[in-house]
């Protein structure tokens, strides 16, 4: 029988109406998974058992009463750069090794009111930069289903635990990639938002114009569930999106017939593991099996999302970092005055990708350079928008692979970043044009190792792509737990 | 288009202390990204306007309603150090 830790939330809660199980019952199936996988995946941070119970017994008197929300009693894991009130967050680094936010991010506070449960705090890059988790400054997280892999990045810890059975599901963050790659690294459903769907309030700032919080799930309808719980307009984000948030479960009917399915040629050329091709390839027949109707498509300046990326990002996270100066939280290296203690302060604390993005930004916003890098890159991002605007005409979603290869080692890339920039070649133009995109898995490599197709839609029509997803997962029907739990 | 950067400029504007290896293995490999990244000179023309913010909003405004603030020794409980109600810091004048 499988395990409860190992159910997707929507089989849980209904087993939780059905009184068939307790929320506390299935935190402590998490908190043994995590026991007994931890030494090996090191996905969590910090875990708050404690709490995670106190949560789970007041859900239950919740679902016991007949007052429940769909997240109550539900265990849950949020990526270490999501503040939480009281619950030590520090985004993978030491600068903010000891960092306790006095107040939640509208996310989780969202949950929490939801009757959610918080089982603990996520691995990541440090301030969300990487595509590996090798950059954290508390060691790498290991991929469930080879232990000598990445789980991507940068939300690898929550991409890990619930793929392992750590948590049910989980949030975490995507300014390039870092929910998409990593879900699709380890064979779970990502789901990155339309900028702005979801409030960032309490989301440890990165790249302020691509920031996005995310979900992990084991399946579409999870993913649904989750960000009905998570959407819409907050009064503490002015970037946060006043529109009405449509019923994402009543969109799961299955149906995608006459669906007009846009397949990305620019995503199937050199550098793409053949198997991932093919298992995207496979995928797409699926769709129009099911009666979509499948073109070819053409987004011309994906070649340049990359290089704008790495400008527009670093920029802005070279301005957001400024904040970490050893006055008002975490680290502080003394010295002779105050600009001495700042600069031994940030070098002391920050880890090498971290000082090589703010170098970057620094240097593409500094005096003579601004137009040449920054300027530029922003001017790309109008023709990635216009790309977009062109494919939406004729196509209701496009496809591609989620990243060019599955998982790869351990220290492959560690000492090469444009190889390692290179694994988000996919999953950027989202980000920078603003809209949602969903990673499912769609099988294994000939090496074991998960492969996640990627689902792309205009903006706030998440409903579109979820429908398309949950139909894809229902006609595949795959049943991708790591060999770690499935023993 | 080769790129030359003053790493110790750069550093120095960042509030960055970094030692001498940090600066030469980053003059390399900012200078191979750079070369990477300027690749969007050759897209981007006069005529095409820049984008800031991918759905852009104007004037995004709440009822102005006083609320309570923070209460102050939340605001400073992750502080380093701290003197009567406020952050507490070094000397601000350079020292040569």
């Amino acid at each position: 029988m499988t395990e409860l830790c190992d159910r997707s939330a929507s089989e849980l809660a209904e087993l939780l109406r059905r009184g068939e199980t307790s929320s506390v019952e299935v935190t402590r199936a998490c908190l043994a998974r995590m026991d007994a996988l931890e030494p090996h995946l090191n996905a969590y941070l910090t875990r708050t058992d404690d709490l995670a119970l106190e949560q789970a017994a007041r859900a239950d008197e919740r679902i016991g009463a007949g007052d429940a929300p769909a997240v109550a009693g539900i265990p849950l894991a949020l990526k270490d750069v999501l503040s939480t009130r009281g619950v030590r967050t520090t985004c993978g680094s030491r600068i903010l090794e000891t960092y306790v936010p006095p107040f939640d991010c509208t996310p989780w506070a969202r949950l929490a009111e939801a009757g959610s449960v918080l089982l603990g705090k996520t691995n990541c890059d440090e301030f969300a930069m990487g595509s590996s988790n090798e950059n954290s400054a508390f060691g790498p997280v290991r991929n469930p289903f080879d232990l000598e892999r990445v789980p991507g990045g940068s939300s690898g810890g929550s991409a890990a635990a619930v793929a392992a059975g750590e948590a049910v599901w989980a949030l975490g963050t995507d300014t390039g990639g870092s929910v998409r790659q990593p879900a699709a690294l380890c064979g779970v459903v990502g789901l990155k938002p339309t900028y702005g769907l979801v409030s960032r309030y309490g989301l440890i700032a990165f790249a302020s114009s691509l920031d996005t919080v995310g979900t992990f799930t084991r399946s579409v309808r999870d993913a649904a569930v989750l960000l009905q719980a998570i959407a819409g307009k907050a009064p503490m984000d002015a970037t946060s999106l006043p529109d009405p948030v449509p019923d994402y479960v009543a969109a799961l009917t299955g149906d995608v017939r006459r669906l007009r399915v846009g397949v990305i040629s620019e995503a199937f050329g050199e550098g793409v593991q053949p198997a991932v091709a093919a298992g995207v390839r496979a995928a797409v027949d699926r769709l129009a099996d099911l009666g979509a109707d499948v073109g070819e498509v053409s987004l011309p300046q994906t070649d340049y999302a990359l290089s704008a990326y790495y400008l527009i990002a670093p920029s802005e996270a070279s301005s957001n970092l400024a904040r970490y100066d050893g006055v008002r939280y975490g680290l502080r290296v003394e010295g002779r005055d105050s600009v001495e203690m700042m600069a031994r302060t940030r070098g002391a604390g920050f880890g090498p990708e971290v000082k090589r993005r703010i170098m970057l930004g620094t240097y593409a916003l500094s005096a003579g350079y601004y137009e040449a890098y920054y300027g530029q890159a922003q001017k790309v991002r109008t023709l990635i928008i216009r790309d977009y605007e062109a494919a939406f005409a004729r196509y209701d979603v496009l496809v591609s692979p989620t990243s060019p290869t599955t998982a790869f080692r351990l220290g492959e890339k560690v000492d090469d970043p444009l190889a390692m920039y290179l694994s988000d070649v996919f999953t950027i133009p989202a980000n920078l044009a603003g809209v949602p995109a969903i990673s499912v898995p769609v099988g294994l490599d000939e090496a074991g190792l998960p492969i996640g197709l990627q689902l792309t839609a205009p903006v706030l029509r998440e409903d579109l792509l979820l429908r398309v997803a949950d139909a894809l997962e229902r006609e595949l029907a795959l049943d991708l737990r790591p060999p770690l739990v499935a023993a | 288009m080769p790129v030359e950067i003053d790493i110790e400029h750069v550093a120095r504007l960042a509030r960055l202390e970094l030692t001498p290896e940090e600066m030469e293995r980053l003059r390399a490999q900012l200078r191979l990204i750079l070369e990477h990244a300027a690749k969007v000179g050759e897209v981007a023309t006069a005529e095409v306007p820049p984008t800031a913010w991918a759905i852009p909003r104007v004037n995004v405004l709440r009822p102005d309603e006083p609320t309570p603030s923070m209460p102050v020794e939340e605001v400073l409980a992750n502080a380093p150090e701290v003197e009567e109600d406020r952050f507490k810091v070094p000397r601000i004048v350079e020292v040569e």
